[in-house]
Order: C-alpha cells, then structure tokens, then sequence
C-alpha cells in the first residue's frame, strides 16, 4: 500500500466520520416532531399551522447535517487530497 | 492475501455489474470566447423541465382565457387554481398583505423547485443536485432581500448591521452572507443525498430487487423529500423578505 492508496482509504473514513453529524438532526427533528405532535394534541384546531412550523423549524435544524453531508461527498467523490 | 485492492471505488461497486451512476456527466463540448465549456446533464434536465412548465403555462393560459363562468371548469384549470390559490395562502399566511408582490416570485420558485425535485421519478437527474443551480437561486434570493431591504429602510439597512453594538459589526455580516448559501445548500444537499441513494440502490443490486421494490424509496426521496425542500425554500425565502420589509 502506497501513500495514495492510504490517503484514499483515509478519506473514505473521514467520510464516515463526517456523517456522524446525522446524529444531531436527527435528534433536533423527532424533538420537534414529539413537540408538534403534543401541540396538536392540545390544540387540534391550529393543525396546519402547527405542522407548517414544525417542518419550517426540522428543515433549518436539517442544515447542520446537510453540511457533514456534503463534506462526506466531497472527500468521497472530489478527492481534494489525492 | 492474494489480492490487492486497487481502489476504494472498486469496494463500493464490486457488487453489481453496473456502475452506480449519479454524477454529472457531459454530453457536449464547444469553444465559446476561448473558454471550453460542456453541455451537461444539468443543462438537459434544466431544458427538459423548463420545457414542460412553458408548455403547460401555455396551455394554462389558453384555457383560462376560454373559460367562463358558466362552464364547469376542467382539470387544467383546476390544476392551475389549486396552484395559485395554495400560493396565495402561503405569501398571505407569512407575509400578510404588504406581500402581494411577491406572488409571483414565490409561485414560479415553487413550481420550478417542485419539477426539478420530483424529475428524479422521471428518470433525469434533477437538476437541484447540482450546485450550481441551487447556489443560483439562493443568489436571486439574496439580492431581492436586500433590494428590498434598502427600498424600506434606505441607510439603516446597513446600519442595521452595527446594532446593538459596533462590535457585532462581523457577526452581523456573517449571517447575512450565510442566508443564501444555506438556503442553496439544503436544497441541494437533500436532493443530492436522495439520488446518491437511488444511484447506489440500482447500481449496487441485481435485477430482480431493482424491479419494483425502489418504489417505495422514490416515493420517499423524491416525492416527498422533493415538496417539502420546495416549500421550505419558498417559505424561508419569504420569512427573509419579510424580515426585511416588516413594519
């Protein structure tokens, strides 16, 4: 095995690595979610509106993880050390 | 060990006997002021779309001008007033009355979005998997909310930018800049990551399972995955603007 050989087998870890921000919005998002569905539950009558928040609220707590995401491809598939 | 693994490409794909396919691929190079530039699979797909939404806006047209009130309204025409009038509600519900002008910005992001995300299901690669495309939109965004955001607040727009304190001067600017590109950048990192996922489920099973059962998944990464960003992106967009213009 030679250097770049191992700096592609490092990058596919990093990219592992990078997707272990998937945790935090995943956990931002059922928070929501359990939050929304409790609201509804109190006031079934602002439904919609309820709901429309919420994915409002879940998509911008998405982003965080959508970063980890985009780094993982860029180490995956444009190889920036190689 | 009697091997030796030449790639880490060649691990991924070593199950099926396709490639799995989502990149981005050229179809066409021209020489244009001496710079070489390609016809991608971006562009076809942004052709493809764009395409389908003139057709239809014709169509569209043609039939409103003919309807009248008697007639019972047909589906084209129930389609397009299921559009406006959902649009309408949404502009209304964030931005209230001073967002009327706003209308038709959001309706065209919205309807443009929508096909770009579901066009996975048609078998184009969507064009909002590529940057460049997406990093457009959030430009546009941009420039409308500080158009109008000088057109309300003339100065203080910027000195808006050094409130509280002078000091939060850096801070300020960061997260005005940071608006389009995360815009831009959840748009397109969901969707990107949905056909990543198709990519890898048909390039990496055999037959047999690639018939039938990816359903449920397009169902998943582009139907619904591919409404909710388009609507987030319009509702963000006007939750900006509004920002901006609010009294």
């Amino acid at each position: 095995m030679n250097g770049q050989d191992f700096i592609s087998a490092m990058s596919a870890v990093g990219a592992g690595l990078a997707m272990i921000a998937g945790i935090g919005p995943g956990i931002g998002q059922g928070y929501a979610a359990g939050q929304a569905a409790a609201a509804v539950g109190r006031n079934p009558g602002a439904k919609s509106d309820i709901t429309s928040t919420m994915l409002l609220g879940q998509a911008v707590a998405e982003t965080t993880g959508l970063y980890g995401f985009a780094v993982a491809i860029i180490l995956m598939f444009l190889k920036p050390f190689n | 060990m009697g091997y030796e693994i030449v790639n880490a490409s060649q691990i991924l794909l070593a199950a099926g006997e396709k490639e799995a396919d989502f990149s981005i691929h050229n179809w066409a190079k021209f020489n244009l002021f001496g710079q070489t530039l390609y016809l991608t699979t971006t562009h076809i797909s942004l052709i493809i779309v764009s395409l389908v939404i003139i057709v239809f806006a014709l169509v569209a047209r043609q039939k409103i001008n003919k309807a009248s009130a008697e007639d019972t309204p047909g589906v084209i025409q129930n389609i397009c007033e299921l559009i406006v009038s959902t649009v309408d509600n949404m502009v209304k519900g964030i931005m209230g009355e001073n967002g009327k002008r706003f209308r038709n910005w959001i309706a065209t992001v919205f309807v443009f979005a929508l096909l770009c995300n579901i066009s996975g299901l048609f078998g184009l690669r969507p064009p909002t998997a590529d940057y460049g495309v997406t990093f457009s939109m959030g430009v546009i965004t941009f420039c409308i909310i500080h158009y109008n955001g000088v057109k309300k607040n003339s100065y203080r727009h910027f000195t808006n930018l050094f409130k509280p304190i002078p000091l939060l001067f850096p801070i300020n600017l960061i997260g005005e800049i940071a608006v389009p590109l995360s815009l831009s950048l959840r748009l397109f990192g969901n969707v990107l990551s949905g056909t990543v996922m198709m990519g890898l489920i048909y390039g990496l099973l055999s037959p047999p399972i690639t018939t039938g059962i990816p359903a449920v998944l397009h169902v998943y990464f582009d139907i619904f995955s591919g409404c909710i960003q388009a609507y987030v992106f319009c509702m963000l967009t006007m939750v900006y603007v509004n920002d901006k213009i609010a009294d």
